[in-house]
């Protein structure tokens, strides 16, 4: 058992016990949904069915029906991605090196984080696959050994890495999220009052017993699949921005990429965790558990990255005027005053300066403001790809060439879709899984909990007194 | 053949046994129980259990779906008897002649299994020598064009041949009889044998008067030449003597009088190199900034009105005489063109593109005292091609409408459409008895005649051209007729009661009238054949003398003070459009897609204005895909139209310009767009007018979206394009292209270095260490390319480049492989920049906007097969390779479609199939029709959706010459293998070739000093350079 001063704030709130926490974990799965559940589920599936439509008509007709064409190939698809990947981040970022570095106050949020991990990579993956011209043949992408002949994938393309990225990424998240959840569905199933739900939960649960073996080899995988997604957390994105660093277009073809990409991976993916944990912790009454110590946390490392990110932004400008190079330095002239000039001040804005008010104590731990600032960047951060992207191409290097592009409402709709393809999978999961990592949240109420604190306060205060008796 | 054997099925067969005679007969050999089994009682009994309901069910459910599966239909049809001269896969040539009443110009046609699907040059004709233009490559597709008639009508109705011509004879007979007068309306005639067929026929018929009408007409210059040397022809003009041009609003480059082979002289004086340092001198006056003006050394803007007194001016300062003019604020140019031409009496040209009579006679005087005629100018030899004569042409609307005309033909004119509403054709057709189009199709004209007897189109005709003096043409059909036409000549025989068919005439008429004047055959089969295999026969011209001079230039002096005084707010000038021309071909969507060299724009025409004069009037002028252009009512000669306005630097302020050749209301799904300008076609001093001193422009009225392929239109300082004055290529040889200096450290010193010496790699794969001795290069000259398009419409012909209409081309997703760039200088350059202390912002918004009269550069770019390709290192599934010969080659069938190669590409010169072009009713062009795919070239894969397509450098052509060599056994020739662009071009700006072969024209090229690569500084190696555009001034250039 460690010990923790008593001058650090507790990290579950309330004088919880083990079987207090079970309660309040379970309840919205053993319970009925209110209607803001059900409310925001029709919601959500409305615009999921939405993207199926929007999606099928891509597939059917082409992706002429989008706004891209030849001088602008890549618009919202690939600005959807990179932003929808970037979210993704803050999930593994949680689970696995907070894990690696201990940091307790991980545990009431890593569950929901790593969800949003997994979803936020589904959507992304779905942007990856249907953004070819001919989507029904994504799978050559893969180097399978096949018939047809000694047809092989090219190892220098940035879209190869990303795909080996964003599959290795999604399954050991996958993986690792699942792994944590066994111990908490057999709570689940231990508690399950009718037969289906019994059934559901065994089956999740993969016959956990409980026993000492099993907590040893859970301990074990958790640890090796945090080593193994630690670095993935760099990785993925390091690679997503080498689909443009190693191009050879201006404002593309920058060395900043790779950590800039990572810091705003995780800026935006907090930004998401502190969109969805502030209205989860409200609708499920998790207060105890996602505290404003959590939200105040979280904000820290959105103040930290947002800086980093900012600095990025500054250093690309200083880079495209010192190194004279003619097309760089009227891409991002270009990229400031041009046309979509106000994609470039949107981002600026929600990224470089709403951050910066989380300086002060009063915003960083207010939850109104946090949640309206973490929309701000999630906005910012996704004009951050959109300038990378758009502004870049309509003003390359042929002036002849120069153009527009304007998306589709086609496009728009599988934006809006993957929102919903995301928010239904989130539902879900609020619905149907622990929340809560509560198998291991428990091991810290004897720590981090008000109860403990009160205890080892009165004690340290016991002690004072007995010492000032001396 | 009667058969011996006979074998039998058995002794019963051999026997004749009556029982088996018997079965034999019945459909089977043992009886079916039908009766016994229907009568069966139990029958009725038995019930269908739910189980075998559900088995008959899905039986038939899932017979029905199979049978309802269509099996594909097999259109590939072997040969029942192979025809002798057709092997499958290889591909035959025919010689024959394009002329349509406008362009004129001997071909080569491509033939596969019997399907024309490709138009070359010529090169044994000394007209075109192996030139052609957009109209001339495009004409190959409408011939596939689903939208011509298929077969004669008789007022809208179906009719057979036979019907027709039993009416029209009885009918022509009556009024004969009657006295009636007969007209003939047609194009310029320019077959001996069709003429001869003519005046057979006006014998027959007695009082026939044959009316000549080109819809764009060159009247003034015939009737200036019948007053200035009693000679009404337009004469053939030789800009290969020219050393300077002065040129007054006349496009000769791309339209004008005989614009392949002017394009073609003019291109040799302007081609410069280290031994030739000098080219000719083009001044070009005019209001719309025109291809041929957007390649002239000076351009001089100046009104409609000016032209004539301008004239008159470079009149007096060349002859010293001093008729009256007015003062002209351009007149130091005027002194500047008369001081060069002088300076070049009898190498000096002086063109202009007015229809007015007393104008072109001052353009006479000129050119008489400059000793140009004989020299430059061939009045002997007419050029044959443009014969109409407007008054005629008036004259017998006027007939028509007073009702004095029985019978009316009209051959290869569109009069209703083509001449404007004053004249009141329509109305006099309406009062014409019988009335008769030979039209392909029932367009404006042909729809309102009595009877419409379609004419074969050119290349399922046979026929005979003499376009010049001395000049014999032969044309063959290269397909069996598609529809049920008939040529017009065999029309006008049976009426006139020649028999035979006009194949027939036209071998007997060579043979008469042509065969004698040649002496190498002695046999006029072999004459004939040879004819028929050179696509024709030339004589040595008559030598050309300077005529006598007897004009009255001051007469025609004061016509044109008097007429030029009465102008208005706006003038208007009508143009034709590079690609469309006057609009005959209007319905042919490869040319609706080419852009207007120019203003870039596609399938519309629109009032040019310029974009000072809008910004004044508050027109929108910022081009955008969602931007529309405001749409006015311009109102010319009483006649109101509506038409989008469109920015056009270089348009003199006060001055519009309006294309005519559309506005077509029954060419077709394609043709059918933007408005009809010949509905302002005016009448001047006899001649109809294609300029207006009054014309006015209301305000907008409407949005309409226009297309263009090309949106920004200046260079901003960047360097694709490298340009000298010829001053400064005189001095050095490398002037405009000096190389771009790198510092960089090499041991303990700075040395610079060029882009080309740096590299990031090792080693470079190309030229140092070939694998084959074979490598792609092509060099595209910038001084010789005129910007005409002919080689996009030539590329898309050979490659299966889809059509994707205005829609898609408004979002920038255009087709094309090959494309034009074309950028206009601004007022704004870096040096002034830095001179006024101008930050970078401001002066790339200063460098957005072209000059009020800029400089024009046309450069054609297409794939530059990169040997450091950033396309090919980027593609996840390799569908994008090099190949050992340096082609940076696409294979469809691997393609993903991702679309990173296309964003990777520094020259954006990938197009992405967004939609399925060939089958997508959507795209309701040539190939989603069967006929249309008739053009498509066998030897070239037609693209899916979905997947990215490039320039492949014609590689299918390399593979055929590649194959062609090794079967001979030797090396591959230079120039034996030419790209589709390369072979097309009229100009030879594109050279391709081996540049391992040292002794290949494209490794000289690529010696020169003018040779350049396109953003060399990111050494990605193109294996297309380009070289240096000279233009002859004595400025700097920017």
């Amino acid at each position: 058992m460690m010990y923790e001063a008593p001058i650090r704030e507790p990290l579950i709130l309330g004088d919880k016990t083990n079987h207090q926490i079970t309660e309040d974990v379970c309840r919205p799965i053993e319970g009925k949904a209110n209607k803001y559940w059900w409310w925001a589920f029709a919601i959500s599936v409305a615009m999921l069915l939405w993207w199926v439509l929007c999606v099928s008509i891509t597939v059917g007709k082409g992706i002429g029906v989008w706004g891209l064409n030849n001088v602008v190939d890549w618009g919202w698809d690939i600005t959807n991605f990179v932003w929808w990947v970037g979210i993704g981040h803050a999930g593994t970022l949680i689970s696995a090196i907070l894990l690696l570095f201990r940091q307790k106050w991980r545990l009431s949020i890593n569950r929901a984080a790593e969800a949003m991990t997994i979803f936020a990579v589904i959507c992304a993956a779905s942007f990856l696959l249907t953004h070819t011209g001919r989507p029904w043949l994504d799978y050559i992408l893969f180097p399978l050994p096949n018939q047809f002949g000694s047809l092989w994938v090219n190892f220098n393309s940035p879209l190869i890495w990303d795909t080996f990225a964003v599959s290795t990424y999604f399954s050991v998240s996958l993986v690792f999220w699942y792994t944590g959840l066994i111990p908490d569905f057999a709570v689940v199933r231990d508690r399950a009052k009718t037969k289906g739900y019994k059934r559901f939960y065994s089956l999740l649960s993969f016959g956990w017993v409980g026993s000492a073996k099993n907590w040893q080899r859970f301990e074990e995988v958790s640890l090796v699949l945090a080593g193994m997604s630690t670095p993935l957390v760099l990785s993925v994105h390091t690679i997503v921005s080498m689909d443009f660093a190693t191009s050879i277009i201006p404002g593309w073809h920058t060395t900043i990429f790779p950590p800039y990409f990572v810091a705003g991976a995780i800026f935006s993916g907090f930004a998401m965790v502190q969109t969805l944990l502030i209205i989860t912790r409200k609708v499920l009454s998790l207060e105890d558990y996602i505290t404003n110590y959590h939200i105040d946390m979280m904000n820290r490392i959105i103040l930290i990255t947002g800086s980093i990110v900012g600095v990025a932004y500054i250093t690309e400008f200083f880079i495209a005027w010192y190194s004279g190079v003619e097309y760089e330095s009227y891409a991002f002239i270009n990229r400031a005053t041009g046309y979509y000039w106000w994609a470039y001040w949107s981002m600026m804005t929600c990224n470089v300066i709403t951050p910066q008010l989380f300086w002060f104590k009063k915003i960083r731990t207010s939850v109104m403001a946090t949640f309206i600032i973490s929309i701000f960047v999630n906005i910012g951060m996704w004009f951050e790809r959109f300038v990378i992207i758009v502004t870049s191409l309509h003003r390359a290097y042929m002036p002849s060439e120069w153009g527009f592009y304007h998306p589709s409402w086609v496009e728009v709709g599988i934006f809006i879709g993957s929102l919903g393809l995301f928010f239904t999978c989130f539902l879900l999961f609020v619905r149907f899984f622990p929340v809560i990592a509560m198998s291991e949240l428990k091991t810290i109420t004897k720590v981090s909990g008000t109860k403990i604190r009160k205890e080892y306060k009165d004690m340290d205060e016991a002690h004072a007194h007995s010492d000032a008796a001396h | 053949m009667g058969t011996t054997k006979k074998y039998w099925k058995g002794l019963e067969d051999l026997n004749n046994d009556p029982a088996f005679i018997k079965s034999a007969q019945s459909e089977f050999a043992e009886e079916i129980p039908m009766e016994q089994f229907l009568s069966n009682d139990s029958l009725e009994e038995t019930s269908t259990p739910r189980r075998d309901f559900l088995k008959f069910l899905g039986f038939s459910v899932t017979a029905a779906s199979l049978a309802a599966c269509q099996t594909p239909v097999s259109r590939v049809i072997p040969y029942v008897i192979k025809p002798e001269e057709i092997t499958v896969g290889v591909s035959n040539w025919y010689a024959t002649a394009f002329y349509d009443g406008h362009d004129f110009c001997n071909v080569l046609v491509k033939t596969r299994e019997g399907r024309p699907i490709k138009i070359e040059g010529n090169k044994l004709s000394s007209i075109t020598q192996g030139g052609t233009n957009s109209r001339v490559q495009a004409s190959v597709l409408s011939l596939y064009d689903n939208e011509r008639a298929n077969g004669p009508k008789e007022k809208g109705a179906p009719t057979t041949w036979e019907d027709a011509d039993k009416k029209i004879i009885a009918q022509l007979d009556s009024i004969a009889a009657a006295g009636g007068a007969i007209a003939l309306l047609s194009s310029s005639i320019i077959s001996p044998s069709t003429q001869q067929i003519i005046t057979d026929f006006s014998a027959k018929y007695k009082n026939v008067k044959h009316v000549t009408y080109d819809a764009v007409s060159y009247s003034g210059i015939i009737e200036a030449n019948k007053q200035s040397f009693a000679k009404a022809v337009v004469p053939v003009y030789n800009f290969e003597n020219a050393k300077v041009i002065v040129s007054f609003a006349c496009d000769f480059l791309t339209n004008w009088v005989s614009p392949i082979e002017t394009a073609r002289q003019y291109a040799k004086n302007r081609k410069v190199s280290d031994e030739n340092k000098t080219m000719s001198k083009h001044y070009q006056f005019e209001s719309n900034l025109s291809l041929t003006g957007s390649n002239a050394d000076e351009r001089i803007g100046i009104k409609p009105s000016q032209m004539g007194a301008a004239l008159i001016s470079l009149y007096n300062k060349v002859s010293g005489s001093s008729l009256s003019t007015k003062q002209l604020e351009f007149d130091s140019h005027i002194t500047a063109a008369a001081k060069e031409l002088v300076a070049a009496k009898g190498k000096s040209l002086v063109v202009c593109g007015s229809n007015d009579p007393a104008i072109q006679l001052i353009v006479n005087a000129i050119n008489n005292t400059l000793g140009n005629y004989g020299a430059t100018i061939d009045i002997d030899n007419a050029n044959r091609t443009h014969q109409g004569n407007d008054a005629d042409v008036m004259a017998l609307a006027a007939d028509m409408k007073a009702g004095k005309i029985g019978a009316l033909l009209m051959y290869n004119v569109n009069p209703v459409y083509s001449l404007p509403a004053s004249l009141g054709f329509e109305e006099g057709m309406k009062k014409t008895a019988l009335t008769v189009s030979f039209n392909d199709r029932e367009d404006e004209t042909g729809s309102l005649a009595t009877f419409l007897l379609p004419d074969h189109h050119y290349l399922e005709s046979w026929g005979d051209a003499m376009p010049r003096n001395g000049v014999y043409s032969l044309i063959q059909p290269t397909i069996f007729p598609i529809f049920n036409t008939r040529s017009a000549q065999e029309s006008l025989m049976k009426w006139t009661g020649i028999a035979g068919d006009y194949q027939a005439y036209v071998k007997a008429n060579w043979e008469k009238n042509i065969f004698p004047m040649q002496t190498s055959e002695v046999l006029f089969e072999n004459n004939w054949m040879k004819s028929l295999h050179d696509g024709g026969i030339e004589f040595s011209m008559t030598p050309a003398v300077a005529p006598t001079f007897a004009g009255d230039a001051a007469a025609a002096a004061a016509l044109i003070m008097q007429s030029a005084a009465k102008a208005g707010s706006f003038e208007i000038t009508l143009y034709e459009k590079t690609p469309i021309g006057n609009g005959n071909q209007a319905n042919n969507p490869w040319l609706q897609e080419v852009p207007d060299p120019v203003s870039k724009v596609v399938w519309d025409n629109y009032i040019t204005m310029s974009p000072k004069q809008m910004k004044e009037l508050g027109f929108e002028t910022f081009q955008e895909q969602r931007a529309m252009a405001d749409v006015v009512e311009v109102t010319v000669n009483g006649v109101t139209l509506r038409a989008p306005v469109f920015p056009q630097p270089g348009q003199v302020y006060g001055t519009v310009g309006l294309a005519l050749g559309y506005g077509r209301t029954k060419a077709g799904k394609c043709g059918n767009i933007g408005s009809n300008a010949y509905s302002f076609v005016g009448n001047t001093n006899g001649t109809l007018s294609y300029t207006s001193f009054d014309a006015k422009i209301g305000a907008s009225v409407d949005k309409y979206s226009l297309a263009s392929t090309q949106t920004h239109h200046t260079l901003m300082g960047r360097n694709m394009v490298k340009e000298a004055s010829l001053a400064e290529y005189i001095k050095d040889s490398k002037a405009g292209n000096e190389r771009e200096m790198f510092k960089v450290k090499e041991g303990h010193e700075h040395i610079e270095k060029s882009a080309e010496e740096l590299d990031l790699w090792a080693t470079k794969d190309y030229p140092k260490q070939p694998t084959t001795d074979l490598k792609w290069s092509m060099s595209i000259d910038l001084n010789s390319c005129i910007g005409c398009g002919n080689c996009v419409v030539s590329c898309s012909a050979e490659n299966n480049v889809p059509v994707v209409g205005k829609d898609q081309v408004s979002k920038t997703r255009e087709m094309h492989w090959i494309r034009i760039d074309r950028y206009y200088t601004s007022d704004m350059t870096k040096a002034k920049a830095a001179e006024e202390g101008k930050g970078k912002i401001d002066m790339f918004t200063a460098m957005e906007i072209p000059s009020d009269n800029p400089k024009v550069v046309f450069q054609p770019v297409m794939c530059q097969h990169c040997d450091h390709a950033p396309c090919e290192t980027v593609c996840p599934v390799l569908a994008t390779t090099h190949s050992s010969e340096g082609l940076n080659q696409m294979t469809y069938n691997r393609c993903l479609g991702t679309k990173y190669c296309a964003n990777n590409c520094p020259y954006k010169v990938r197009r992405f199939n967004w939609y399925r072009y060939t089958n997508d009713k959507d795209f309701d062009f040539n190939l989603t029709n069967d006929l249309g795919r008739m053009v498509l070239n066998p030897d070239v894969s037609v693209r899916s959706r979905g997947v990215m397509e490039k320039c492949s450098m014609c590689v299918q052509r390399i593979q055929e010459g590649k194959l062609a060599a090794k079967k001979d056994g030797r090396r591959i020739n230079d120039g034996e293998i030419q790209t589709a662009c390369a072979q097309s071009c009229p100009t030879n700006a594109i050279v391709f070739g081996n540049i391992f072969d040292e002794n290949s024209q494209v490794a000289k090229n690529s010696k020169d000093e003018r040779m350049y690569h396109m953003l060399e500084e990111i050494d990605v190696q193109p294996s297309i350079f380009y070289l240096t555009k000279i233009r002859n001034t004595e400025e700097k250039e920017a």
